[in-house]
C-alpha cells in the first residue's frame, strides 16, 4: 500500500477548475516531485492534501484511509507536515520558538500546568529547545538560534520553515518551492538538505521550479498542466516525454 | 533564557513596589488608587493575552466584569450564597458566557469580531440595567461584605494585600503561560494562522480557550471590585469601561506582560493627576494618549525595551 494515494482529486473555485481529476501515489521513503508551469495547480494540490482547502471531489488516502476534508491540525497528527511557497513565519516569535511550535503535538499542552510552570512541562520544554537548536543546525541555521524571526533574511526564513516542519517529526513532508527566490549557492544547499531529509527516512513531496534540483533529487515526478495530470514517471521518462517537452519548454524545444 | 531572567527581574521590581506602597502612601486616597490600579492591571493582563498575544479583539470585556460584580452582589443578597462561592460563580459565569458565544464569535475576524464582542458587552449592560428587581437597575445595589475564615474583609489595607497577591500571581502565571507549549501555540496563531494549523494547532479551540480565560480574569476582578467598593452599578459594564481597558493594553504595550501593568498604572493614575486641571482633564488625557500613539506606537514597554536593547549593542 502506498503511503499517500490521491484518487481523482478536483477543486473548483467558482467556475475555475484549479485541480481536475488528479491521481497519483507516493511510496514511503521516496522523493516525489510535482512540476508544471505557473498556474498548473501545484500549490492548490498541496493545499488540498494538507487540508488547507477542502476538495470538491476525490479521495486522499493516507495509509489507505480517506482523509479528504480533514482539518490541517488533524492531518498534522497523522504525520503530515509542510512548508509554504510564500513564507508563513510567526514574526512575533523568535527563530527558535518558530521551530519549537512545530513540535506542538508532541508536547504537554495543558494550560493550567503551563501557568503553574509544572516541572515536567518545563523540563520537556528545555529538551525541546535543545532539539530545536539541533534542527536549526541541521538545516544550516546554527548561527541564528537566538535571532528574532523578523530580523532574518528570506533565504534563512525558507530554511527555518523546513526546520519547523521537521520538528513535527513528520512521515510525509510537503515542500512548496523551497528554492524559490534563493541564489544559486543557497539553491544547491537546499537541494543537499532535501537529500539529507529523505535519507533520514522522511517521504518528501516537492514542488519546485529548479529543474536541475528536481531531476537530480526525485525518484518520481508528477507533471501538471492546467490543473490536470500530464505525465507521471521517473525523471528519465518525464524528461523524454513529448507532452512534457511541449508544455514545459514550449513547442519548439 | 535571558528572557526568563528579564521577566524575573521585572516580577521582583513589581513585588517590591507592591510591598512598599502601603508604607509610603501618605493617605487612604493613594491606597485606594493603588487597589483600583491593581484590579485594572489583572484585567488588562488577561485582555492582553487575548489581544496582544493571541491577536483577537474584545470590545466587551466590561460585560464580564459586570457579570462578576453582580454575581457577588445578587447571589449573597437574594439567595444567601457565601460571598466566596458567589465570587467563584461570577468568574465561572463570565467564563461560561464567553465559552457559549466564542464559537460563533471566532468565525468572525477583524471588524466583525470587534462588533460582535461590542454587542455582547452591551447586552450584558442592558440586562443589568433592566432586571431591576434583582440588580437594582441603573441605581445599582450594595454588596455584602466578603468573609474569609469568619473574618469580614472590609478594610482598604486587607483588600490591598489581596489585590496585590492576585496581581503578582497573575503576572507570574502569564509569564509562565506565554513561554509554554500552550502559549507558543497561542502566539503562533497570531503570527500565522495557517502555519499554526499545519503544525497541529486547533486554532478555534485555542482562541476559545484564551477568550474564556481572559473573561474569567475579568469576572473575578469584577467580584473583587464589588466587594472592595461595597456597591455595584451597571456602569461597571459600560462600553466606555471596555474601551478604557483596551486603551491600557495598547498604551502599555500589546503582547507585553509588564506593558499591561504599566498601562494600567498610567491610565488609572493619570485622570487623578490631571484632576487639578479643572475642566481640561479630558483634553489632557486625550493629548497624552495621542502622543503615546505617535511616539510609542508599539506601546510604552515594548518601545522602551527595544530602545534600551539597541543602545546596549
Amino acid at each position: 500500500m502506498s503511503l499517500l494515494e490521491v484518487v481523482s482529486l478536483s477543486k473548483e473555485f467558482g467556475g475555475l477548475k484549479a485541480v481536475q481529476d488528479v491521481g497519483f501515489a507516493v511510496e514511503a521513503g521516496v522523493v516525489h516531485s510535482v512540476i508544471g508551469p505557473n498556474g498548473a495547480g501545484k500549490t492548490t494540490l498541496f493545499n488540498l492534501i494538507t487540508g488547507v482547502y477542502t476538495p470538491t471531489q476525490g479521495e486522499i488516502r493516507l495509509d489507505g484511509v480517506d482523509v479528504a476534508g480533514r482539518r490541517p491540525d488533524q492531518l498534522a497528527a497523522l504525520g503530515v507536515a509542510r512548508t509554504f511557497q510564500n513564507l508563513q513565519i510567526c514574526m512575533n516569535m523568535d527563530a527558535c520558538e518558530n521551530v519549537m511550535v512545530g513540535a506542538h503535538l508532541r508536547l504537554d499542552r495543558n494550560v493550567i500546568r503551563a501557568a503553574l510552570r509544572w516541572p515536567g512541562l518545563v523540563r520537556r520544554d528545555r529538551e525541546l529547545r535543545e532539539e530545536a537548536e539541533a534542527l536549526m543546525a541541521f538545516v544550516g541555521l546554527g548561527d541564528h538560534v537566538h535571532a528574532r524571526a523578523d530580523g532574518l533574511s528570506y533565504g534563512i526564513l525558507k530554511r527555518l520553515e523546513i526546520a519547523r516542519a521537521l520538528a513535527a517529526r513528520p512521515r510525509i513532508l510537503f515542500l512548496d518551492e523551497p528554492a524559490a527566490g534563493l541564489n544559486p549557492r543557497e539553491t544547491i544547499e537546499v537541494g543537499e538538505l532535501v537529500r539529507r531529509i529523505a535519507a533520514d527516512g522522511v517521504t518528501v513531496v516537492l514542488v519546485e521550479h529548479d529543474m536541475k534540483m528536481v531531476m537530480s533529487l526525485s525518484d518520481r515526478i508528477l507533471v501538471m498542466d492546467y490543473g490536470r495530470k500530464l505525465v507521471e514517471g521517473t525523471p528519465d521518462e518525464v524528461r523524454r516525454h513529448p507532452d512534457v517537452v511541449a508544455a514545459y519548454l514550449g513547442k519548439h524545444a | 533564557m535571558t528572557n526568563r531572567i528579564t521577566s524575573l527581574v521585572g516580577l521582583a521590581i513589581v513585588t517590591a513596589v507592591v510591598a512598599i506602597i502601603p508604607f509610603v502612601a501618605p493617605n487612604s486616597f493613594y491606597l485606594d488608587l493603588a487597589i483600583r490600579t491593581g484590579i485594572n492591571a489583572v484585567v488588562v493582563l488577561g485582555l492582553n493575552l487575548l489581544i496582544g498575544f493571541a491577536g483577537q479583539i474584545s470590545l466587551g470585556h466590561a460585560g464580564f466584569i459586570g457579570l462578576g460584580a453582580f454575581a457577588s452582589a445578587v447571589l449573597p443578597t437574594h439567595f444567601g450564597w457565601h460571598p466566596l462561592a458567589a465570587m467563584a460563580a461570577g468568574s465561572l459565569a463570565a467564563g461560561a458566557l464567553a465559552a457559549v458565544v466564542a464559537r460563533p464569535i471566532f468565525r468572525l475576524r477583524g471588524h466583525y469580531l470587534a462588533m460582535a464582542t461590542l454587542g455582547l458587552g452591551i447586552i450584558v449592560n442592558i440586562v443589568l440595567r433592566n432586571e431591576a428587581q434583582w440588580t437594582g437597575g441603573p441605581d445599582g445595589m450594595p454588596v455584602p461584605a466578603m468573609t474569609l475564615f469568619g473574618i469580614d474583609v472590609v478594610s482598604d489595607r486587607q483588600w490591598y494585600w489581596i489585590v496585590g497577591a492576585l496581581l503578582l500571581v497573575s503576572i507570574w502565571a502569564s509569564l509562565n503561560l506565554i513561554d509554554s507549549p500552550f502559549g507558543r501555540a497561542m502566539r503562533a496563531l497570531h503570527g500565522s494562522e495557517v502555519a499554526a494549523r499545519v503544525v497541529g494547532v486547533d486554532v478555534t479551540r485555542y482562541k476559545v480557550a484564551v477568550f474564556v480565560m481572559s473573561a474569567m480574569f475579568a469576572g473575578l476582578m469584577g467580584s473583587v471590585t464589588a466587594h472592595y467598593v461595597g456597591f455595584v452599578s451597571p456602569a461597571l459594564a459600560d462600553f466606555g469601561h471596555s474601551v478604557e481597558l483596551l486603551t491600557m493594553v495598547v498604551v502599555g504595550g500589546m503582547a507585553s506582560v509588564f506593558g499591561s501593568v504599566v498601562g494600567a498604572v498610567l491610565l488609572t493614575a493619570l485622570p487623578q493627576l490631571l484632576a487639578t486641571l479643572e475642566g481640561w482633564e479630558t483634553v489632557a488625557y486625550g493629548a497624552v494618549l495621542v502622543l503615546c500613539m505617535i511616539f510609542l506606537p508599539k506601546g510604552l514597554v515594548p518601545t522602551l525595551a527595544a530602545r534600551f536593547e539597541r543602545r546596549r549593542r
